[in-house]
């Protein structure tokens, strides 16, 4: 099949984010996952702007933009600068069973796959293909907010599920309308300062970040 | 079978032959540069298989027929894989009888032999040796063949020399299947020739050694084929790497000149192969055995993982 060129980075930048996706699922250390976290953003970034030039929509260079700001810089510093002010960046996490989580991670990749077909036979846009992996990605940012315990790793993947979304719209239709792009930033934004709250005082009741802390909230004898 | 292609078989076969210690020999200078030791030369190899091959052969007493066999079967089905592999020419007759399905069968039964004579003398080395290589090779096989299943969708034909002539033919275009099937390879191929991260061929640490341990026993010329082999199987691995992702070279067949400069190509893409694989050994350090698993579990991910690629984005 003859695909433009831009197809093909763009193919390739997906293939990155899903890859990038598996890498959080898989990543113990808590740095590198906020490192992993801003390598997905740029690549969605880099990704939006090149559907942007390829298909002639400018905003898209704006939401690029943003998202370099956003999800690249700033979510990832304000992470950073939490998990060494907690003191938890050594913190290894104990996840259970890996290669169980890759396996389900895969078949939720092909049941997405399955669900965007009938978009994909209808779409004629460009970026048709990358749907499967847009809504791939939400569904293993989900996966990670299930198999983790910890309260950093959750919002990760929270946020994952987010920068999932964002490609999905990017993909489906070239991006959404700029004030509710710019209205998710600023929501991103205030989540980032209310889960940073959330953070300090979940550590200062419980001395860990391990939600599984917060069951034990009955008083025992 | 023409004239042209009986040549071209064994040129390369002769190549492989002459080439492969000269590799393990790059290997080793590329190696000793990077760590800042005096490197032993190119040429040592050449010069451990003489010295192999002058000694007396010392065989354990209650050794069967199938210790003093194995050495001869593995340097064998090595040298046979070096006709199926296309090294300089896709104009092998071989290659029609063995696909790359065939391909990680041969070297499945180099395998099976090399554990079954590990374990053949009834040393504790010898066992563990050949257990610890089953279980990286049990795990190691399917991400293999994944990997290379990949690479035959996108090139819609499983028999290496097809394989070759529809990626040379065709335009290029960026597939990322076919660079998450080159990742898991990568990861597979240092595995499958036991170098770092998995096993170190240069030590006879009791409680880490996996290839060495099977084959401890074996000394003389037997030791010699064994050694050969391993070095060949290395050089084979390089080439069903460059065949299968950089084929960009390997000439067609019924051509008489191109042949030459594929073996130029040849060299220059072994040497630059070598030293990406020095820079991953030098950077990584040996891994536990327990993490191994782990290890071969995300390259049959990737290797999957590209597989779904091929469909979702091509």
């Amino acid at each position: 099949m003859h695909q433009s060129f831009a197809t093909q980075i763009n193919s390739l930048l997906a293939a990155l984010i899903l890859l990038s996706a598996f890498a959080l699922l898989a990543q113990r250390k808590k740095l590198a996952i906020v490192h992993l976290f801003a390598w997905q953003g740029f690549f969605l970034a880099v990704s939006t702007a090149v559907i942007g030039f390829a298909s002639g929509e400018h905003h898209l260079y704006i939401s690029s933009l943003l998202t370099l700001t956003m999800k690249v810089i700033l979510l990832p510093y304000i992470l950073y600068s939490l998990i060494i002010k907690l003191k938890i960046h050594r913190e290894v996490e104990e996840v259970v069973n890996i290669p169980t989580t890759m396996l389900v991670g895969i078949v939720l990749v092909v049941f997405s796959y399955h669900l965007t077909a009938p978009i994909r036979d209808l779409s004629s846009l460009m970026t048709r293909s990358t749907l499967a992996v847009a809504l791939a990605t939400v569904m293993l940012g989900m996966l990670m907010m299930v198999t983790r315990r910890h309260a950093v790793t959750q919002i990760l993947g929270f946020l994952e599920m987010e920068n999932g979304l964002f490609f999905a719209a990017t993909s489906a239709t070239y991006g959404m309308p700029m004030v509710v792009e710019l209205g998710v930033a600023l929501d991103l934004l205030i989540a980032a300062f209310i889960f940073g709250i959330f953070f300090f005082h979940i550590n200062t009741t419980f001395d860990t970040l391990d939600v599984d802390q917060m069951a034990k909230l009955k008083e025992t004898d | 079978m023409t004239l042209h292609s009986l040549v071209i078989v064994l040129l390369q076969l002769v190549l492989l032959l002459a080439l492969a210690p000269a590799l393990s020999g790059w290997i080793k200078v590329v190696k000793c540069h990077a760590q800042g030791r005096t490197a032993p030369g190119i040429m040592q190899p050449y010069r451990d298989i003489r010295r192999l091959f002058i000694k007396d052969v010392v065989v354990a007493e209650n050794a069967s027929w199938l210790f003093r066999f194995t050495p001869y079967l593995v340097f064998g089905v090595t040298v046979m894989i070096g006709g199926i592999v296309p090294l300089i020419s896709v104009d092998l007759p071989l290659a029609a009888t063995a696909d790359v399905i065939a391909l990680v069968m041969l070297f499945g039964i180099i395998r099976f032999f090399t554990a079954l004579a590990g374990m053949d003398i009834g040393t504790a080395f010898g066992g563990m040796g050949a257990s610890r290589e089953m279980t990286i090779s049990s795990l190691a096989e399917p991400a293999m063949l994944m990997a290379i299943f990949t690479v035959s969708l996108a090139n819609s034909s499983t028999s290496l020399t097809q394989m070759v002539s529809v990626m040379t033919r065709t335009e290029f275009v960026i597939r990322p299947s076919l660079a998450f099937a080159l990742a898991a390879f990568i990861l597979i191929a240092l595995a499958e020739t036991g170098r770092v991260p998995i096993d170190n061929p240069a030590t006879h640490l009791e409680l880490t050694m996996i290839h060495e341990a099977m084959i401890l026993e074996y000394s003389g010329r037997h030791l010699a084929l064994i050694e050969w082999a391993g070095m060949m199987k290395l050089m084979l691995f390089f080439a069903l790497g460059i065949a299968t992702f950089f084929p960009w070279g390997i000439a067609p067949a019924g051509d008489n000149i191109l042949p030459m400069l594929a073996l130029g190509l040849l060299i220059v893409k072994l040497m630059l192969g070598a030293m990406i694989m020095v820079l991953i050994e030098t950077g990584l350090a040996k891994m536990r055995i327990f993490r191994i698993p782990e290890y071969l579990g995300s390259a049959f991910l990737l290797a999957t993982l590209g597989m779904i690629a091929f469909f979702i984005l091509e």
